[in-house]
């Protein structure tokens, strides 16, 4: 069945029909039963399937983390949910001594079947704290899978397809994702791994993870007024990854544009570029240009902030360059910004 | 007694004695369990030296009497997890002196395919769930394993087994919490030598001793002298009963004397932060000598002592031999096993 939802709509539908599927599905965190539910992602939950499959916890990540790992290999499928991934810090010794290695250790004796779903936090001064994303992080451990769902149906089919995968999933959502609406069929199954195509071109291709996709879309349409197609192509699961289509992108246009939503430095846009470099180096026109977050904590005042992420004029103004275009006037241009978020649809 | 900063704790008067029935079988079967732990680890010591067992070795000399003891008691399909000093808790569990050699020596005959080594053996298809070598780490996934059988609607128990030092680890904490919140069925056994690697416990805890912080929690705590193996068999035993009568969280806090370094085959009584226990210590430290002096108070027939003795030596002679013949690993296994 097909129906508009957002984001967040998609996130609790997906929990739903896996809870229903499945009895050793269950969902817990800080507050997943409380009166705001995780931003509306866990709604409903509670009152269809009693607090024994959706229930709070202590304050207390990294118990609760071995928690659900000693749950997965008892033949349980846990999600545990952070209201912001930077919390997960707490529990990353669990994470990459344990939940990453624990199959391995054993000779393969072991399944891990969880998954771990984090928000990202933006805007009205999210700061430091409550503001990271992590992915590349998470990436960096073999044993983990790590997912970065953009769209409403992304963020349903990718979720039921983490909680059907019998290996751990770091599930990524971006707050600002939350009220885009979009068309989801429940019925659509989407695997871990292949990237999307959200629009086609063939000028140049960017590369981008979750929010940034929205950003590349901007981008996008902005520069098809001046003739520009851009290529965007959402990498959704960043671990393991699928590289062949970003690589037949590039090979098709010529250049690249990788916009992550994360800090460059050591990050996965370097992990993507030297992918690119590496395979398409006779076909590459310019080098690989990487956009990600400034090189500092997250600042709270909204003009330091502002400059502090990567947007859809960093996209534009790279992907010129690049062309060998004059810088076009974008200030009739309105972008997305804390007051003025895209709510799609898509 | 050695001083306290020498590495133990003065143990409590136990309010039970050690005294509870032992068949003659148990007892043997005891004694063989104490004595596999025993000499696998004295021949690793003497293989050590030769450097084809390739792995960090954390012996257990003096420890052994808590997991077998422990172990002893559990109830079929128990599920336990165990830190780094783990050898006594596979060996008790498995019996399998050939996956325990093959493991130690990094072969792909080990349960790990020499993926493991020594800080890392498990046997979950005999319970033994996951060891591990950052203190601390098995303890909430203990937990989880708990609250899975809660949830299943088992009545199945679980086994957490850490050092003294784990206590210091905020994740006990949570743990210990969680698991009492929830009134899981889980047996805490703390194995408490009084060293965190060289650092005694004076210089590291706060409180005034490990079962009196744990008390306020809603769990059962018991201690119970680590060397004494039929004493551990009985304040487990009590616990159990407990747990069973009414189900809570439990607490087993038994002291014992590392004899060598924390990790390595060596003694390291030279190196003067500790020295060396007395002839007369010894003996009451040692939980194979004591239990040895138990068989002989109880007239357990010396010549079933020694077939006993010989049944293990040859085992572990066999098992040996036997790792040292068997193949690594191919270079293919680096890419198995990571993701199902």
């Amino acid at each position: 069945m097909k129906s508009t939802l957002t984001y967040r709509q998609a996130l609790a539908l997906a929990l739903e029909k896996e809870m229903e599927a499945d009895s050793s599905v269950f969902v817990f965190g800080l507050d997943v039963p409380d009166h705001k539910r995780i931003f509306g992602s866990t709604a409903g939950l509670l009152e269809k399937f009693g607090p024994k499959r959706c229930f709070g916890t202590p304050l207390s990540e990294e118990a609760m983390t071995g928690v659900a790992l000693g749950a997965a290999i008892s033949g349980l499928r846990p999600v545990h949910v952070h209201i912001r991934v930077d919390f997960m810090l707490l529990g990353m010794n669990q994470i990459v001594n344990m939940i990453s290695s624990l199959r391995y250790m054993t000779g393969g004796k072991l399944k891990i079947p969880l998954v771990i779903r984090a928000v990202i936090g933006r805007g009205w001064g999210q700061s430091a704290q409550h503001s990271k994303s992590l992915h590349g992080v998470f990436a960096h451990f073999p044993g983990l899978k790590v997912v970065l769902p953009t769209t409403p149906q992304d963020a349903y089919s990718l979720l039921r397809s983490s909680i059907r995968d019998e290996n751990p999933v770091i599930f990524i959502e971006h707050r600002w994702l939350y009220d885009v609406q979009g068309t989801v069929d429940d019925q659509q199954k989407i695997p871990l791994g292949p990237p999307a195509l959200l629009r086609e071109g063939d000028a140049i291709t960017v590369l981008c993870t979750s929010w940034m996709a929205i950003e590349a879309m901007k981008a996008a349409e902005v520069l098809a007024k001046r003739g520009v197609e851009m290529e965007v192509v959402n990498v959704r699961t960043i671990a393991p990854l699928q590289d062949e289509e970003l690589i037949a992108s590039v090979m098709k246009t010529g250049h690249c544009i990788v916009a992550d939503y994360d800090w460059a430095f050591c990050g996965f846009s370097a992990e993507l570029a030297a992918r690119v470099s590496h395979a398409c180096l006779g076909q590459l026109k310019q080098p690989v240009e990487r956009l990600g977050f400034a090189h500092v904590p997250c600042p709270t005042t909204r003009p330091l902030e502002n400059a502090f992420y990567p947007s859809a004029v960093g996209i534009i103004r790279a992907a010129e360059r690049m062309l060998g275009l004059q810088e076009s006037d974008l200030g009739r241009e309105s972008f997305y910004s804390y007051e003025q978020r895209f709510k799609g649809p898509f | 007694m050695l001083p306290k900063a020498s590495g133990l704790i003065s143990v409590k008067p136990p309010s039970i004695n050690g005294n509870s029935t032992l068949s003659r079988e148990e007892m043997l079967l005891l004694y063989r369990q104490l004595l596999l732990a025993r000499l696998c680890e004295e021949r690793i010591r003497q293989e050590y030296a030769k450097d084809e067992m390739k792995t960090p070795v954390h012996l257990g000399i003096g420890q052994e009497a808590i997991p077998v003891g422990v172990c002893h008691c559990l109830p079929k399909g128990t599920r336990s997890f165990g830190t780094y000093r783990n050898h006594a808790l596979y060996l008790t569990l498995t019996n399998d002196t050939d996956g325990f050699f093959g493991e130690i020596y990094g072969k792909v005959t080990g349960p790990g395919k020499g993926k493991a080594g020594s800080m890392h053996i498990s046997s979950p298809e005999a319970g033994l769930m996951a060891t591990s070598a950052v203190v601390a780490t098995t303890i909430p996934v203990a937990v989880g394993a708990a609250l899975a059988n809660q949830y299943q609607g088992k009545d199945g128990l679980v086994v957490s087994f850490f050092g003294d030092g784990a206590v210091e680890e905020g994740v006990f904490w949570e743990s210990l919490n969680f698991a009492c919140l929830h009134r899981l069925r889980i047996l805490f056994v703390c194995e408490d030598n009084g060293l965190a690697i060289h650092t005694p416990t004076a210089q590291r805890q706060g409180f005034r001793s490990i079962p009196e912080a744990v008390q306020p929690y809603e769990c059962y705590v018991a201690n119970a002298d680590g060397a004494n193996l039929p004493l551990v068999i009985e304040s487990a035993r009590q616990l159990l009963s407990r747990m069973h009568a009414d189900p809570k969280p439990a607490f087993l806090h038994c002291t014992y004397f590392r004899f060598l370094e924390h990790v390595g085959p060596q003694e390291d009584f030279q190196v003067g932060y500790r020295r060396r226990p007395t002839s007369e210590e010894f003996e009451h430290l040692d939980p194979l000598l004591r239990f040895e002096k138990f068989l002989r108070e109880k007239e357990c027939p010396a010549e079933e002592v020694l077939r006993t003795r010989q049944g293990v030596e040859k085992q572990i002679d066999q098992s040996v031999r036997t790792a040292r013949e068997a193949p690594f690993a191919p270079p293919a296994e680096l890419y198995t096993d990571l993701l199902v």
